[in-house]
């Protein structure tokens, strides 16, 4: 692989994490990120789930490149998908009952996570396996981040607890609001706010060095 | 009759896809910058919503039945190329209607509003008539907040909008304040 060169195994891995953060940069796979994050445990299992399916997915189509003819590739991507999401659902369904009942029609939903296709289009199908692989470890993790954090700050507000362990004790009075659907898209929304204020921050503290770079010269 | 009315009335305001399920996020968030455009998705969205009830009626009732672990593949493929198929038919019949929902209905497959009718219509139960009037239901919600938020977002072109604000960190405080209104049809039905 020609292309492959100049890519480094652990820059691969890294840049899903923070700097192309499929959810806080890229704004991807929104649906399950907000339907599921009313609760730290069940925004963890979706994105384990979510990280099985991406890897398997990811190594699948960067392993069988040659043979996916380019016209009919997205429904092929697809089916590969599929088949890890049902995997990932049964299995779920043997070992975590509860927490799968809870999650209900949303883990089948993670075929149309527009993040997984696009991590596919992107970038599996056009290197090999082990820089795919590692691209789709720093994804799924740059997304079980960003599902973890809203899911426990939602948790935190909206039921007093983490993982269940009560946090404030009795006196403390939980903004129902934060579990419910609204507290999702508010919470979201700030958290986003948030990414724009530290990119605007290094914006300008990089033009200031540079101001001073040139008034040094 | 009134079970119907429950099915219909809940998709589309107390159970709404967009505000309450968060399904189909990514047009609802994209596409929703102008009225018009925003209504004629609404319009496309709903068809193939309906189509899709159609189709997983028939998957369920016919072919699934014999391998469940198949559902997932078999929704999307058919769904997928079902979709595919009318738009060619509609391209060739008529022209004009094409022209209204054309370049979203490929797009719209991929929408997990989609699959999400399917499957919910799938755990519920739900025979023919109940899975068409919930797609119409759906369908109806997903419009009506399409052309609510896009109503929003070209007023707050108008105003002056901090810079950090801008973008979709202010779309999700809306589409948050939306989905607070629409709690309030929770208590709809809870007195009868």
């Amino acid at each position: 692989m020609d292309m492959d060169k100049n890519l480094d195994t652990y820059q691969e891995f890294v840049k899903g994490i923070w700097r192309d953060n499929p959810v806080f940069v890229q704004v991807l796979g929104m649906c399950p990120m907000l339907a599921v994050t009313n609760s730290a445990v069940n925004a963890l299992v979706m994105g384990g789930a979510t990280l099985f399916v991406l890897m398997g997915s990811s190594f699948l189509v960067a392993a069988l490149k040659q043979w996916i003819p380019k016209q009919v590739r997205i429904s092929l991507y697809i089916i590969i998908i599929a088949t890890f999401v049902t995997v990932a659902d049964y299995s779920l369904l043997a070992m975590l009952p509860g927490v799968h009942k809870e999650l209900g029609a949303f883990i089948p939903l993670i075929v149309a996570n527009c993040m997984i296709l696009g991590r596919q289009e992107a970038f599996a199908s056009r290197h090999g396996i082990r820089f795919a692989v590692m691209d789709a470890a720093g994804m799924s993790l740059g997304f079980v981040l960003a599902l973890f954090s809203l899911g426990s700050i939602r948790e935190i507000l909206g039921n007093g607890s983490l993982f269940n362990i009560p946090l404030f004790g009795e006196t403390f009075e939980p903004w129902v609001i934060m579990i419910l659907p609204p507290g999702g898209f508010i919470t979201l929304g700030l958290i986003l706010l948030f990414f724009n204020w530290v990119a605007a921050r290094k914006k300008a503290f990089l033009e200031q060095v540079a101001q001073a770079e040139r008034e040094s010269l | 009759m009134n079970e119907l009315v429950w099915i219909f009335v809940s998709a589309l305001l107390i159970n709404n896809f967009v505000l309450a399920y968060f399904l189909g996020l990514c047009p609802f968030l994209g596409v929703s910058g102008r009225l018009e455009t925003s209504f004629r998705l609404g319009l496309a969205t709903t068809f193939v919503l309906i189509v899709t009830a159609l189709c997983a009626w028939f998957l369920n009732t016919y072919i699934l039945i014999h391998a469940p672990y198949l559902r997932l593949i078999c929704f999307i493929v058919v769904i997928a190329s079902t979709v595919q198929f009318i738009e060619m038919a509609i391209k060739k019949l008529s022209p004009a209607l094409f022209k209204a929902l054309g370049i979203f209905l490929p797009l719209i497959t991929t929408n997990c509003a989609i699959l999400g009718l399917a499957i919910f219509a799938t755990n519920r139960g739900y025979n023919l008539v109940e899975g068409l009037i919930f797609a119409l239901g759906a369908g109806a919600g997903f419009t009506l907040a399409m052309v609510l938020m896009a109503g929003l977002r070209e007023e707050t072109e108008l105003s002056d909008v901090p810079a950090l604000m801008q973008g979709t960190a202010l779309n999700l405080i809306i589409a948050g304040i939306l989905s607070m209104a629409f709690m309030g049809f929770a208590g709809l039905f809870s007195s009868t």
